[in-house]
């Protein structure tokens, strides 16, 4: 009987815990706070590497700077964690960053292939 | 003794026919006692958080659809069709005040968020009026960019990059609008009905919607700006 | 002031498609004078139109599919006897623009609006009986998604009395979809049928999800939830992930065609190629959201009738979770001949053919469970053994067209529309079937007519192969898919055999109709009183049939898989002496206006008449600011009450009456 009733009280257990919801109860000042100034850096180097041309390889930059800051917004405003109330929210973050990963890159894979094959001059000029 | 075998037991003989009345009364009595194991009378299920992870899963679900315009986007770019490309004309001084608009607001979300949790109402109000006004600025921006495009010829339909800058960055725009209007409701039914735990409830899916709107702007200005220009 | 709407827009000269408007207007007509004849307008809007029951929207669905389903089927038949006839000198009876719109049509319908609603129809009947809910996570949205559904549907409809449907097939393609070359309103009833009923469908994934996660009887632990939530689980996240994408598609077509952009044009830079790649990351996991829920559906009919659990469930579990993860990852399948290179067709031939495993897997857990079972050869059960036999050559021809090579050699053939209706209908629609038969006690509260039910299966399941079978051998021989005429001797025997299966199949559905029909007029004999007339192991057998609106009088505590099934082997009693008010959502009739208001704005679009589009996204977006005021939103049904559907059940306990 202790396991049935274990599964009983194991399912009450996220019902009743409030603070794990998102968005809100948890939430203080300090982490608006570290947040926005977390996000302003993130895109003020970014924005200074472009318009100085300064950087080679400032694609793979930018993306690494826009993933972080994608990160900082997800933890700091959102107030993502990976408390037992907000399991659910977490794992369904987690399958629609897959999810997106697999159409960006499926997309971009397919149809750079299809150019490379179909029409190898277009890859150089880019004018169609 | 288990209470499931007891169950058991009993369950079996309350089947048996004919047994004697008093009997079935007492072990009546008796699985009364065991009925909080097979069934509860209610069963409370937290309606905000339920609330609250449906409203997450819709986001979910609209960032799919971006990712959609996101990697339209990523193969559309570089087919300019002989007419203007990034390089030629994003400005990023004036992306940078874009961005800087709905980060600001983000952040006055934010402390919307927190009068709310402190049950300032006022507060809560006043933080959702700055947040509205940088949204507006925000949109106003977009809007007098996407003029200013239109008129020196960089219209949606000058070519495919062109048509899906437009679609992307309108279709984020479009977003911002709706969580103006969902805010000025919002802060209507503040002001009319105060705090109440479903007003809190509709309150936080809107900083969600709202902080969701500036991630997906992070992907719109590097994507789309910082990558053009570098490119 | 109508934009391009003119009275010339009605097909006059058309005697076929006048036909076809006179009795669907005719039927339309009948129906609304019989509800006012008899009165009913009130109750209808009070009990069901603004219904935010998941049974009774269940039930709406499913009417939804049926009526739908016959539509489908008059353009099938219309194909089938169409490509009898017109071979050689003879034209057939239908001109190429109406053929055109003619599969146009069966396709959208029988995937959109037949298909679909009867899924979702299923879902909302059962799923929540299944997991010991009283409703939905969110019942309002529920009824709003109902309508978006129906909305999409009449709009198809009305296509055919007003204007033209599209001729660009199911998915419309473009550049021939583009305004170029499809200037008529066709592509954009297609569009905008399809646009407000997908909106609608993602709603219900969102709701369907949050019921699952957050809804679930206590005890219910994941892996001891019944296999028909499972599935719907794994469907409603894929409908989540991937309607976005169609959204996204049919919006970017859309500016296309409305505000000359260049996403999908030859011009300008634009690049059909996308829009196939597009369409396909949603279309591939819509079939299997169209299949999965099925399985979930044989998968409780299998063990019911066989007495025994079902064999192997947490391979069933990891099965349909593998195959929703990689129906996301063989899209590019659909397109092999776009000119991809080797690497990438490789790719996708491979994860297509792996599919085949999970799904071997389940089919070989069915079959483990049957073994030395005690099987009953019901209704339900014939149609599911009628699935596996069927499906499993589906699934085959399947693989055979996953390899690259010889996919080239088959793209686009009557091969290819073989296999899958060989897939869909022995997998989807007998599905369905299947569920509605095992279901339709809890449902209507009485079983359909076993005989008839019966006989319709062996209609369709002769009638399948009859008409089908001869499609893959067309197929080989070169035949292609959507021809209006053709000049090869050696087909024209096998186009007429396959349109002789049509008939069978049409008799089959004529036999479900007589079924429909014999079984409510046997009702009062044919009731169910027991609440579990199958012997049933889930957790809606436990309740009474019909299901009172609550549900549930008591909340079901579930200490094993099969809850119901533990429930009657350790003897719980399921009669009740006390009863507590019961908290219930209540109805409410934004639903089905807002969707009204949606399908204003979707005709105006259609024919480009702008201020009418305008007035009716403002009445959408009012009637929504309306109802986040609203706050008379629920109620309580009294404990009394309960007290008296439960004793009309005899669930209340004798001594306490």
């Amino acid at each position: 009987m202790n396991v049935a009733n274990e599964a009983v009280a194991g399912h009450h257990a996220p019902h009743g815990n409030h603070g794990g919801h998102l968005g809100a109860h948890g939430a203080t000042h300090r982490q608006y706070m570290v947040g926005f100034l977390l996000a302003i850096i993130l895109t003020a180097i970014p924005f200074a590497l472009v318009m100085s041309h300064s950087v080679a390889g400032t694609p793979l930059l930018i993306a690494g700077f826009a993933m972080a800051q994608i990160i900082v917004h997800v933890v700091y405003f959102l107030h993502v964690n990976s408390s037992e109330g907000q399991r659910w929210n977490l794992v369904a973050l987690i399958y629609t960053a897959i999810v997106v990963g697999i159409i960006l890159g499926g997309s971009i894979w397919i149809m750079h292939h299809l150019y490379l094959n179909m029409m190898p001059g277009m890859m150089h000029g880019r004018v169609r | 003794m288990s209470t499931d075998q007891m169950i058991m037991r009993d369950g079996a003989l309350a089947l048996r026919p004919g047994y004697a009345d008093h009997a079935a009364d007492a072990l009546r009595d008796l699985r009364q006692s065991h009925d909080a194991v097979d069934f509860q009378v209610e069963h409370h299920h937290d309606a905000a958080a339920t609330a609250q992870l449906g409203f997450w899963i819709y986001l979910m679900s609209d960032c799919l659809l971006f990712s959609g315009l996101f990697a339209t986007y990523s193969v559309l770019h570089g087919h300019t069709a002989g007419g203007p490309t990034p390089q030629s004309l994003f400005e990023l001084p004036y992306v940078l005040v874009e961005t800087m608009f709905l980060l600001v607001s983000s952040f006055t979300c934010g402390l919307a968020t927190l009068a709310m949790n402190r049950q300032q109402r006022n507060a809560t109000v006043g933080w959702l009026a700055v947040t509205f006004l940088l949204g507006l600025g925000f949109v106003g921006m977009e809007v007098h960019e996407f003029a200013h495009l239109v008129a020196i010829g960089a219209g949606p339909s000058r070519s495919a990059f062109l048509s899906s800058f437009f679609t992307l960055v309108a279709t984020h725009g479009l977003h911002v609008t709706c969580g103006l209007i969902f805010m000025a409701v919002m802060m209507v039914t503040v002001l009319k009905k105060g705090l109440t735990p479903s007003t809190q409830t509709r309150l936080n899916c809107l900083s969600l919607f709202w902080h969701f709107l500036d991630i997906i702007w992070v992907g719109v200005f590097s994507l789309v700006y910082l990558f053009g220009v570098a490119h | 002031m109508f934009g391009k709407l003119t009275l010339s827009a009605i097909p006059y000269t058309n005697p076929i498609v006048m036909g076809a408007v006179a009795g669907m207007v005719i039927a339309v007509l009948a129906v609304l004078a019989l509800v006012t004849y008899l009165g009913k307008w009130k109750y209808l809007w009070t009990e069901w139109f603004t219904s935010v029951d998941h049974k009774k929207i269940g039930v709406m669905y499913l009417i939804v599919g049926g009526v739908m389903l016959l539509r489908g089927f008059a353009d099938a038949i219309m194909m089938r006897s169409q490509q009898a006839l017109a071979y050689g000198h003879n034209l057939g009876y239908l001109p190429p623009q109406h053929f055109d719109q003619v599969f146009s049509a069966h396709g959208t319908i029988m995937i959109f609006f037949m298909a679909m609603p009867m899924v979702i129809g299923l879902m909302n009947c059962v799923l929540p009986l299944q997991i010991g809910a009283r409703d939905v996570a969110f019942p309002f949205l529920n009824n709003l998604s109902l309508w978006l559904t129906v909305a999409g549907a009449i709009l198809l409809n009305v296509s055919l009395a007003i204007g033209n449907f599209s001729r660009t097939g199911w998915l419309a393609y473009p550049p021939l979809s583009e305004l170029h070359y499809s200037p008529g309103v066709g592509v954009d009833y297609w569009i905008w049928a399809l646009q407000i009923s997908g909106i609608g469908t993602t709603l219900t994934g969102v709701n369907f999800i949050a019921t699952i996660l957050k809804m679930r009887a206590p005890g219910m632990t994941l892996m001891r939830m019944p296999v028909f939530t499972w599935a719907a689980l794994c469907t409603n996240i894929l409908i989540v992930a991937v309607f976005p994408i169609l959204t996204v598609t049919l919006a970017l077509l859309t500016v296309d065609r409305y505000l000359g952009m260049h996403f999908f044009t030859n011009s300008f830079g634009g690049d059909p190629m996308m829009y196939l790649n597009l369409i396909w990351i949603w279309g591939h996991p819509e079939v299997y959201i169209l299949i999965l829920p099925l399985f979930g559906v044989y998968s409780e009919i299998v063990p019911t009738f066989s007495g025994k659990p079902l064999f192997g469930y947490t391979s069933m579990v990891y099965a349909t979770m593998t195959i929703a993860l990689l129906s996301m990852l063989v899209w590019l399948h659909h397109f092999f001949t776009m000119g991809n290179g080797g690497d990438v067709n490789a790719f996708f031939g491979i994860t297509t053919m792996i599919i085949a495993v999970p799904t071997g897997v389940k089919i070989f857990n069915w079959l483990f469970t049957m073994y030395r079972g005690r099987v009953r050869f019901t209704t339900p059960m014939l149609w599911t053994i009628g699935f596996m036999i069927t499906f499993t050559i589906g699934g085959m021809t399947g693989v055979l067209l996953s390899e690259p090579p010889a996919d080239f050699v088959l793209h686009n053939s009557l091969f290819l529309v073989a296999h899958f209706h060989n897939v869909i209908i022995g997998g989807v629609v007998f599905g369905v079937f299947a569920g509605l038969s095992y279901w339709a006690p809890k449902i209507f509260g009485f079983p359909l007519n076993e005989r008839l039910g019966k006989w319709a299966f062996w209609c369709w399941f002769i009638g399948f192969y009859v008409a089908f079978m001869p499609l893959y051998i067309l197929g080989m021989m070169g035949a292609t898919r959507r021809m209006d005429h053709y000049n090869v001797a050696a087909w024209h025997p096998l186009f007429i055999v396959a349109a002789i299966g049509s008939v069978i199949i049409f008799a089959g559905i004529g036999l479900q109709l007589l079924q429909v029909v014999v079984s409510i007029r046997q009702r009062e004999r044919t009731r169910d009183l027991t609440g579990d007339p199958w012997n049933g192991r889930t957790l809606e057998w436990s309740i009474p049939s019909p299901a009172p609106a609550y549900n549930f009088a008591r909340i079901p505590v579930v200490r094993d898989r099969d809850a119901f099934w533990d429930m009657k082997r350790r003897g719980v009693d399921l009669t009740a002496s006390t009863f507590v008010p019961i908290h219930m959502p209540r109805n409410k009739g934004a639903g089905i206006i807002m969707a009204g208001f949606a399908l204003v704005t979707a005709f105006s679009m259609v024919w480009h008449i702008w201020w009418l589009a305008i007035a009716g996204l403002a009445g959408v977006l009012v009637t929504l600011i309306r109802h986040a005021f609203d706050d008379d939103r629920d109620f309580h049904i009294g404990a009394d009450e309960v007290r008296r559907v439960e004793g009309l059940h005899g669930r209340v306990h004798a001594r306490s009456l």
